[in-house]
């Protein structure tokens, strides 16, 4: 009975993973008509880096019949083309002009973020890591023993001059 | 529409001549800064300490603590 509905649902799963699929490119369409079909990877790609000036491929290579124009007229002399005619062009070849690409975008703040999350988090596996999983500590780790270890240093006169015992007062027997 | 020619020779000369000068200073300033507030304290410390260090009075003292090896305390 259970064999039967897993498998009814499995069947179910798979028709609307195929359904999202095939509408997935259509539902695509209305974000940017250059991703109708999937990304062909195997040919030169665009990207928009700050280190890589001029991209594989410029960004529209599908042109339009006034682009075609436009580009038929950027064979001539380049003192012909007016503003409008060379941003155009730009545009065409870019996606992104330098100022757009550097704009500053909010992603630190989910680094950030994430990262304190996990922190965090790390920090409860810690603490109950050391109250179920620890060995309970060495004995001299316990008051006394300490208490008597920073004795036998006094004792010895450790870093007499700078460090431990320079700060034992002897005379008073206290910290100076 | 016409701009400026930028810059294409000379960056990275121009770049140590501006950088060099502050460099050095601040190396030189670290070194004195260590010097004065590190060392030379250091050295008086020591200096001061055995001023008036008695190593036999201390020994004594360590003896009768008890953490020598070869000697007991005086009380046998």
């Amino acid at each position: 009975m259970l064999q039967l509905t897993a498998g009814r649902a499995g069947s179910l799963l798979a028709r609307r993973a195929t359904a999202a699929l095939s509408t997935s490119s259509a539902r695509m369409a209305s974000h940017d008509h250059e991703v109708t079909k999937p990304l062909d990877v195997s040919r030169p790609l665009y990207w928009d880096r700050v280190d890589i000036p001029l991209p594989d491929r410029p960004y529209r290579d599908q042109l339009t019949e006034a682009d075609k124009s436009l580009k038929q007229k950027e064979l001539a002399p380049w003192t012909q083309l007016s503003k409008e005619d060379k941003v155009a062009l730009y545009r065409l070849k870019f996606k992104k002009t330098y100022a757009e690409m550097n704009q500053p975008t909010n992603e630190w703040k989910t680094i950030v973020g994430g990262t304190l999350f996990f922190l965090g988090l790390t920090g409860l596996v810690v603490i109950w890591q050391s109250h179920y999983v620890y060995p309970p500590a060495p004995k001299t780790f316990s008051e006394e023993w300490e208490a008597k270890q920073l004795q036998r240093m006094l004792d010895m006169r450790m870093n007499p001059i700078e460090g431990l015992a320079a700060k034992w007062d002897y005379e008073k027997g206290q910290w100076k | 529409m016409s701009l400026q020619k930028p810059l294409m020779r000379g960056l990275l000369s121009k770049r140590l001549k501006f950088h060099t000068p502050i460099a050095f200073s601040l190396a030189l300033l670290v070194a004195l800064g260590f010097k004065y507030i590190v060392a030379e304290p250091r050295k008086k410390a020591y200096a001061d300490f055995y001023k008036q260090y008695d190593p036999v009075k201390e020994y004594a003292a360590m003896r009768e603590a008890g953490v020598f090896q070869s000697v007991r305390p005086v009380g046998k």
